[in-house]
């Protein structure tokens, strides 16, 4: 298993817009193209990027909420993209997710109780007593009192609700969780609380985390390693302090600099990048960020460029900053921004 | 029933803890008038031949007599007994009210939860739902009867069926709304197998529309029998049924009001017994509006 938990290959999600009943090509929205990375057991890899990056879509197809249209996703070696119904059910048991939104991912008409036990009945009969004991001991895992079980959803406060959607994910004892914008919907403060018990349960429990948020500033409290995305693609993945300390694509620079930082002497990097994120209906040709970049070259506009890796053990997608090996086959280590390829 | 018993635990303590009927009608007062007047109303229906004469009985020389000692509720034209005919015609209007609103629901939350949930079985039964739509119920229970003669069985089927497609397309919207919601993602993540998602997550959300919906149906199916029987399909005339009798009687009303009210007062009662019920149904599945009792 070499401690490789979750593979993901050149995942891909194309959603049609419109049925294509007579016109035969359809417009495609491109919400994730040819992704792939990998998570080890009891690490947190961070996924970034501005709203319609699709983040979220890699957390829907990971859960096989969505069918990809290509690419694989192993979770222990199995892909399970290929699975039938009842041998996905199986699957589930390894991966297990944490919701956005604190108010809708809960059943309104189920008890607290009922809401975090309920993983565990669809795979094995339980006992009233069984199910109070298993409630109990999911609060308390959870920093909630057992007696809360008999509660309603409606009368927790947001931070108590995310709790309990944590206690859900953790019953049926995942090795991976991916929490998708798990603490966006938030007060800064229960953001707080929130993570730290993410991070006291991965100590105590060797859980890995796929952790999808668009604020840095949690990211680089709690990941190991980081994926930045941008419109559909990852454009850098490197270990988290690296990546901080020292951006290497130009998006990944602006992402950063234009970050709240809680320090007003710190001058700020003035990254120029303008513009909108472009309609991944139809993604600018060539590197996607090109029409925002201020280093793009012509090549830049032709070709997309491929993940490079590079010294520090990151990967990254620009003609510019990580230019792919050349005939020679050996890549190009440095980050060198004036290097261009004609 | 897990829904009752857990709030029951979670009751602030030092009140006196009830059980059985009388903490139903502490907790959801409407469930209980509603339901205890639908009760009260079929059991004076079945009840009918012990306390009222015979509803057939002709009096020719006391026709359109008011309210007195003898025929409580005065007689209609033909000098029948209001009294007996209201009490005896229960019988079947409730039968036919509450039997087409539970087999129009039954079919519409079967046809709806599916084509909620399956596209492809959506795009073929929405399509008949629609044809079966344009057809009138009055057509169809005449076209029924053709075949198979008279009675309320047809009735029941005509009504059902021409009153499915609505409550289907009802049914259908709610699911199609509540499928995308991230607790019935967060259920499928957790390892839920479809039917169980179906049932504990979706239907409760159905409920609440359905019960104000089987409340319409059961008056207007009660309404459709009265104009059916009118045009010969449904019972015969003789045979009372609230809907033939205020139907029967309305040429009357400006000299014998009273042949037209009672069963009127009748449907009216029943109608809104079933509505409270409805109304007191949606709250018991609804936790938000239980809790703040």
């Amino acid at each position: 298993m070499n401690g490789q938990l979750l593979k993901v290959e050149n995942l891909t999600k194309h959603y049609p817009l419109g049925t294509g009943f007579l016109n035969k090509t359809v417009p495609v929205v491109r919400a994730v193209e040819d992704v792939s990375f990998s998570v080890e057991a009891g690490e947190t890899l961070c996924i970034v990027g501005e709203s319609g990056c699709g983040k979220s879509t890699v957390a829907r197809l990971l859960m096989r909420l969505v069918e990809p249209t290509g690419g694989r996703v192993l979770i222990d070696g199995t892909d399970i993209a290929g699975l039938k119904t009842h041998e996905l059910r199986a699957s589930r048991r390894r991966m297990q997710m944490v919701f956005q939104d604190p108010y809708s991912s809960l059943n309104p008409r189920l008890t607290a109780g009922q809401i975090i036990t309920e993983p565990v009945e669809n795979f094995e009969r339980l006992s009233r007593k069984q199910r109070q004991a298993l409630a109990a001991d999911l609060l308390r895992k959870v920093g909630m009192r057992p007696g809360m079980m008999h509660r309603f959803p409606s009368e927790f406060s947001g931070g108590q609700r995310q709790r309990l959607g944590i206690a859900r994910a953790l019953a049926l004892q995942p090795s991976l969780i991916i929490a998708d914008e798990a603490v966006s919907a938030l007060d800064v403060s229960v953001q707080a609380q929130i993570l730290n018990l993410l991070l006291d349960l991965q100590q105590e429990m060797g859980l890995a985390f796929v952790f999808i948020s668009h604020d840095l500033g949690v990211v680089e409290h709690i990941g190991h390693r980081v994926a930045v995305m941008y419109l559909g693609r990852i454009v850098e993945l490197a270990p988290c302090e690296a990546l901080f300390a020292n951006p290497v694509h130009p998006y990944t620079e602006a992402l950063i600099a234009a970050a709240p930082v809680p320090d007003p002497t710190r001058v700020r990097l003035e990254v120029p990048v303008e513009g909108e994120v472009p309609s991944p209906v139809n993604p600018p040709s060539g590197c996607a960020f090109h029409p925002r970049c201020p280093l793009a070259v012509d090549r830049c506009r032709i070709e997309v460029p491929p993940l490079v890796p590079m010294a520090d053990g990151r990967v990254v997608a620009c003609h510019v900053r990580a230019p792919a090996a050349d005939t020679s086959g050996r890549p190009v280590a440095a980050a060198s921004s004036s290097l261009t390829v004609g | 029933m897990s829904l009752l018993s857990a709030s029951a635990e979670a009751a602030p303590k030092g009140r006196l803890q009830l059980s059985g009927l009388p903490r139903l009608a502490r907790r959801h007062p409407l469930v209980f008038i509603g339901g205890g007047l639908l009760a009260l109303l079929i059991i004076l229906a079945l009840a009918a031949p012990l306390y009222a004469s015979d509803p057939l009985n002709l009096y020719p020389f006391k026709r359109l007599q008011p309210l007195s000692a003898e025929m409580w509720l005065g007689s209609d034209n033909l000098g029948r007994d209001v009294f007996a005919r209201t009490a005896f015609g229960a019988r079947i209007s409730l039968l036919v009210g509450l039997t087409s609103a539970a087999s129009t629901v039954l079919t519409g939350l079967l046809v709806g939860i599916i084509a909620g949930y399956n596209r492809r079985f959506d795009s073929i039964a929405m399509r008949i739902m629609d044809g079966l739509m344009s057809i009138p119920t009055i057509l169809l229970a005449l076209a029924l009867v053709s075949l198979t003669g008279a009675g309320i069985g047809i009735l029941i089927v005509a009504i059902t069926i021409t009153h499915t497609p609505g409550t289907a397309r009802l049914v259908r919207s709610v699911v199609l709304g509540v499928r995308e919601r991230p607790y019935v993602e967060a259920a499928l993540c957790g390892g839920a197998r479809l039917p169980k998602v179906l049932w504990r997550h979706i239907l409760p959300s159905t409920i609440p529309a359905l019960m104000i919906q089987s409340a319409n149906l059961c008056a207007s199916a009660i309404m459709t029998e009265a104009g059916l029987s009118f045009l010969g399909v449904g019972v015969p005339p003789e045979i009372p049924s609230w809907g033939n009798m205020i139907s029967s009687s309305r040429l009357y009303l400006p000299i014998a009001p009273w042949s037209v009210f009672a069963p009127g007062i009748c449907l009216a009662v029943t109608v809104l017994a079933v509505n409270l019920l409805g109304d007191g149904l949606r709250d018991l599945f609804d936790p938000r509006a239980t809790r703040r009792r």
